[in-house]
């Protein structure tokens, strides 16, 4: 396993908003974590990437504990994260945060950049202008490139789809598909449930910060009970 | 912000501040493009004319109320040191810093008391108060950078006033009478020390000179960028692989060192330094000074300092009232350039204005919006 997570608590002041999560994500699987507001997948990602404290529970990454490694630490191992919402830094420039995601890096980035211009072509063309004047998609695509541009072996993504337009929505997916074609372990967290499932492996439910469910992303499609909660119930059948 | 673009006419402040957004901005181009030449010429006359600022004829223009010398010296040369050491704090790490006067206190105290009761050299006595500061930098920040915004900046001007009380009842620092007889620097190159305020003056800007040169190569160094990244979202920062909190702490570290530095030299200058010196309101007037100037832009932070030192007693002749001048001024200053006189490149590209933009989604113009808040926060 790339990542292992074994019974994490996780409290924010007397609030325990983890209430022991494990999963697993296997190297070159695409794993969605779906459930409500609330439920506690922003936290699980952030737990992972180290900007929360563990309460209690381990993570390893590669067969390393890295419970303990602070956040900026664990991008030198291999986890790339796009945080939640437009978590791109707005005053830089496109290319100046692509940059910034090579901060740990040092050497020829070209091919890099080459690559994240080849994933979106948008982002080359406006490579000069401040990230903060784009669209909410735009923003969307600069922080996921600038994730990979530190060459991670998993690529956290935190609700990529929110607030975007349905088609935007298509490509960002269809996007991150090809990321893990070329070879990107993704986890993926998504409220966005019926997309998330279409293009991951394997999926896992979270509700009140504990997993309902575990299992491969086509069965949770047709899972009633799933359906009923996520995916808009059985309106759609009629 | 991004409403009043639209709107061509009307409302005669929003077409002044288009006016003067133009000009500054149209100054900013043509420094970004100007060859190597044209800005060493520019820094040279910038040189020159700050040697030959304390001249009578210019001073009788400047300050027809007070000695112009004196007041190029304290308030106008200090503030703009002090300014320079602040925009480190607030304008590059984006740390809102309330009790910057602490450093200027600690500075200006361990020039007093290292001179009087141990009788130690200006220079040494320099470094060691550079030092000094330096590490109180470190011991305000170690606990304190883990809070962000406004708590950080309760904490910090609660830290200047810990400091000013604490100088208020320590006898052995001269306790509410403060120190007395600091002694002047030593004869240097020919150039003597005394009550003339010129040779403190030059001084100051051979300070400001090193400093801003420092300064300038931090911004630019890989320091500077983990600063501007903490700045803009300090969380992605860290996913990027910025160990934020010693940067953070780096940024409250050297904007003390030359916080210290201002203190030590202007100690020396006045002789005696008692804790009224320092109060809360001399922080404020800093921070406003970068804010006003615009914060992270080196030059709009000395010319915002130097307007702050200054008009309060450029308008000394209206008495009682020079101050509510001055508050006009300011809020005239603010309601026309809101993102300070001259600010960042970047500030400025985000605070709306994104005209190249063809992006008709709607969510475009709300997370400029949103952006330049931030900033403006």
């Amino acid at each position: 396993m790339l990542l292992e997570i074994r019974d994490i608590h996780v409290h924010y002041g007397k609030i325990e908003a983890l209430k022991g999560i494990s999963l697993d994500v296997d190297e070159g699987e695409i794993v969605t974590l779906i459930g409500a507001n609330g439920a506690g997948k922003t936290t699980t990602l952030k737990t992972i990437s180290g900007l929360r404290p563990l309460t209690s529970g381990s993570i390893a990454f590669d067969g390393k504990d890295i419970s303990r490694l602070p956040g900026h630490k664990r991008v030198l191992v291999g986890i790339g994260q796009s945080p939640e919402g437009r978590g791109c830094f707005p005053g830089m420039t496109v290319m100046e945060n692509l940059l910034m995601g090579a901060y740990t890096r040092s050497g020829d980035f070209s091919k890099d950049l080459a690559e994240v211009f080849d994933l979106f072509p948008r982002l080359a063309e406006r490579k000069t202008q401040a990230a903060g004047t784009m669209s909410g998609g735009e923003q969307q695509m600069v922080a996921i490139g600038r994730a990979l541009m530190s060459k991670p072996k998993v690529l956290l993504l935190d609700e990529p789809s929110m607030g975007l337009a349905p088609m935007l929505v298509a490509q960002i997916f269809s996007i991150i598909k090809e990321i893990n074609n070329r070879g990107t372990t993704v986890l993926l967290v998504e409220q966005n449930a019926q997309q998330a499932l279409q293009i991951a492996h394997r999926a896992y439910v979270l509700e009140t910060g504990k997993v309902v469910k575990a299992a491969p992303a086509a069965d949770l499609l047709d899972d009633p009970q799933v359906r009923e909660a996520y995916l808009g119930g059985s309106l759609g059948q009629h | 912000m991004n409403a009043n673009s639209n709107i061509r006419s009307g409302n005669p402040l929003t077409s002044l501040r288009r006016a003067v957004g133009g000009f500054s901005d149209g100054v900013r181009d043509w420094w970004a493009a100007a060859p190597r030449w044209t800005r060493w010429t520019v820094y040279g006359l910038l040189i020159a004319l700050v040697i030959v600022a304390p001249h009578p004829a210019i001073g009788s223009f400047m300050s027809p109320y007070s000695h112009w010398p004196s007041l190029l010296f304290s308030p106008i040369g200090t503030f703009v040191l002090l300014a320079v050491g602040l925009n480190v704090v607030v304008g590059q790490a984006g740390l809102l810093d309330l009790g910057f006067v602490a450093f200027y206190a600690i500075g200006a105290y361990t020039m007093a008391v290292f001179a009087t009761k141990f009788g130690w050299n200006f220079w040494g006595i320099l470094v060691i108060a550079i030092f000094m500061t330096a590490v109180s930098g470190i011991v305000l920040g170690s606990p304190t950078l883990r809070l962000r915004g406004d708590y950080l900046a309760i904490v910090t001007l609660g830290f200047g006033e810990i400091v000013r009380i604490t100088a208020q009842n320590t006898d052995y620092i001269g306790g509410a009478r403060g120190i007395t007889n600091i002694p002047h620097p030593p004869t240097i190159f020919g150039v003597d020390f005394a009550l003339d305020p010129l040779p403190y003056y030059y001084l100051l800007v051979a300070a400001i000179v090193l400093v801003v040169i420092f300064a300038k190569r931090l911004e630019r160094s890989r320091v500077g960028r983990a600063w501007e990244a903490i700045r803009e979202d300090e969380d992605a920062a860290e996913l990027m692989g910025v160990p934020t909190f010693r940067f953070k702490l780096l940024a409250f570290f050297v904007g003390a060192m030359i916080g210290g530095l201002t203190g030590a030299i202007w100690a020396s200058k006045v002789i005696a330094i008692q804790h009224n010196n320092f109060p809360f309101i001399l922080s404020a007037t800093i921070l406003a000074a970068v804010v006003l100037g615009g914060s992270g832009n080196l030059p709009g932070v000395i010319i915002g300092a130097f307007l702050i030192a200054w008009l309060p007693e450029r308008f000394r002749g209206f008495q009682d009232y020079r101050i509510l001048i001055f508050g006009g001024a300011l809020v005239l200053m603010m309601a026309l350039r809101p993102e300070g006189l001259l600010p960042a490149r970047r500030r400025r590209a985000v605070s709306g204005n994104g005209g190249e933009s063809g992006d008709t989604e709607p969510g475009a113009t709300e997370a400029g919006g949103q952006a330049a808040e931030e900033v403006a926060k």
